[in-house]
């Protein structure tokens, strides 16, 4: 079973507040899952490669990678984008302090 | 205008038995009358559909080129962006999110004039199996509203079943099209990892995530995959498709049967009819072979490390700052995140992330994700084997067919093995497509998965249209 300390450390990486109630449920939910996972342990993986990316051989590994450029969009879409934010100063989106 | 497939829609358009205006009017009074009970909406977007809808009609008026694509009314699951449209992803985070861009596959849709009438409902992030996970409403499952009609293109799979658009567009993480698709009784697929543009595509396990098509007929699948795949310089994983044309020969055909699929736990009326449509195949004059892909017991777990992971990764962007929901007060940047992604996100979400942030976290890296991506391998090179020997594998989407509203979403470990049947395709990057080949007694489709070779997807579309008749 997960602690609860420890479902509160991972709840803090993962920047999610949760409640009192919730960090219960998740202790044992996280446990229940990990329990079913644990299954793998039986296979021998000592001389296998992973597979990060299931396509890999498929891809054309020249055109792969673009020159590091970046593309400048038209005005009205870095208005468009802009106005998505939810806190903001003329064309600024604003962050709170992160110097006290 | 029933009942359309997007052939039908077409031959209908040019022979100027309706207008564009015609159908697409059509179809919203449709969703206005019937949607209610279903919700497979969570967007309608009128103007949109009807601008784009006038625009095909001059079009016919100058008699001009009309691609098949073009005036037939479709739907798209809300987590594809169509720019001016909300993007909701079903979750409250996103709820005002208005995308600023177009998707390439909407992109590419619209180029053809296809006619968009609006977004569908999923679970939150395309997180689940039921689409009871969405942050808005439970979509009903149109063959029996008491059901779930899968997930999480539940949405995009029921608003096909109840005809309230020609076809639509899902995307399939861990059997996402394909599983919905068996449930509602329409054809849907995943096609090869690569095969189709992501770009656009909320991301949510990205070695996992691909869009697709779902349809009424396989003849529109594969109508509507050959318009939206192909390489895309916005999305690196992208590929272009070496086979557009495959011609089948059903004599020639190999089709393996894998022994891991026909298991204790499966429906006995889901077996009989997975098994007489297999043996449909067999009449026609396909061989069948007894294959084993001895890792699939393994693949549920592999892909419960993965996919967390990846989406714990990606579901990071979500910060409160530079769009969706935002709470804060007067405290800290650390608030903002902890409060925003507190309040903004549903509990299968928060599970999610909290799974994946564990398993990515220092100590746990090798022996969680690591040793997954290794045994993926073996799961990969399960297929590799047994495609030595067939040119497709047929199994049954689901084990079981549409499961009750409410039955399975107290237990997320037991919705989870919902996805049994379908995870192993996503962690080889294969192509699979869902046909819907029978009905149970309670009158509940059944889906018969047909896998293939990487981007051999017209060939397995090919062969899925035996089930076309």
């Amino acid at each position: 079973m997960i602690q609860k300390q420890e479902a509160q450390k991972i709840a803090k990486l993962a920047r999610i507040k949760l409640t009192e109630k919730e960090i219960k449920k998740f202790q044992k939910e996280l446990s229940a899952i990990l329990d079913y996972i644990k299954t793998l342990n039986e296979v021998d993986v000592s001389r296998i490669e992973p597979t990060f990316h299931a396509s890999e051989d498929f891809i054309d590994k020249k055109t792969l990678m673009r020159p590091d450029k970046s593309e400048s969009q038209p005005e009205e879409v870095v208005d468009e984008l802009i106005k998505s934010a939810p806190d903001k100063k003329a064309r600024h989106i604003k962050v709170k302090a992160i110097f006290q | 205008m029933n009942n359309l497939t997007i052939t039908k829609a077409h031959k209908g358009l040019k022979k100027k038995e309706f207008s564009a205006v015609e159908l697409t009017t059509f179809f919203l009074n449709k969703i206005k009358e019937q949607d209610k009970k279903i919700f497979s909406y969570i967007t309608v977007s009128d103007e949109l559909a009807l601008s784009q809808a006038k625009e095909i009609d001059k079009k016919i008026a100058k008699k001009q080129d009309l691609p098949i694509l073009a005036g037939v009314p479709m739907a798209v699951k809300d987590i594809i962006s169509v720019k001016g449209l909300k993007n909701t992803c079903a979750s409250k985070i996103l709820k005002d999110y208005i995308a600023p861009y177009d998707a390439t596959c909407i992109e590419k849709l619209k180029e053809l004039g296809a006619v968009i009438l609006g977004k569908t409902n999923l679970d939150e992030f395309a997180m689940g199996s039921s689409t009871e996970n969405s942050a808005f409403s439970v979509t009903k499952n149109p063959c029996d509203l008491k059901k779930v009609p899968g997930g999480s293109s539940g949405g995009s799979a029921a608003a096909v079943a109840a005809d309230l658009c020609c076809y639509s567009l899902g995307s399939d993480t861990g059997g996402s099209i394909r599983q919905p698709a068996s449930f509602c009784g329409v054809v849907g697929l995943k096609p090869s990892y690569g095969a189709i543009s992501r770009y656009g595509l909320v991301a949510f396990a990205s070695s996992l995530d691909q869009i697709g098509p779902i349809a009424k007929t396989v003849e529109d699948a594969q109508i509507v995959f050959n318009a939206i795949a192909g390489k895309d310089p916005k999305d690196s994983t992208s590929v272009e498709l070496r086979i557009k044309n495959y011609e089948l020969r059903i004599k020639d055909l190999k089709i393996g049967i894998p022994e891991e699929y026909f298991i204790k736990g499966i429906d006995p009326e889901v077996e009989k009819i997975i098994k007489q449509a297999i043996s449909q195949a067999e009449k026609e004059g396909a061989k069948l072979f007894e294959i084993s892909l001895p890792h699939t017991k393994y693949a549920l777990a592999v892909y419960y490390i993965i996919m967390p992971s990846e989406a714990s990764a990606n579901l990071a962007r979500y910060d409160g700052i530079k769009y969706g929901l935002s709470k804060s007060g007067n405290k800290s940047l650390l608030d903002v995140y902890l409060e925003s992604r507190g309040q903004g996100f549903g509990k299968e979400v928060k599970r999610r992330i909290m799974l994946g942030t564990y398993a990515l976290s220092a100590g746990y890296y090798d022996a969680y994700y690591l040793k997954a991506q290794k045994v993926r391998t073996l799961i990969k090179q399960d297929f590799e084997n047994a495609f030595k020997k067939v040119d497709a594998i047929f199994t049954p989407t689901s084990p079981f067919p549409a499961f009750k509203i409410g039955e399975k979403i107290a237990n997320p470990l037991s919705m989870y093995l919902s996805d049994v049947f379908t995870v192993s395709v996503n962690l080889a990057g294969l192509p699979a497509l869902s046909a819907p080949v029978g009905f149970t007694k309670a009158k509940l489709p059944v889906g018969l998965q047909i896998i293939g070779k990487p981007f051999e997807d017209n060939k397995i579309l090919e062969i899925s249209k035996i089930y076309d008749k």
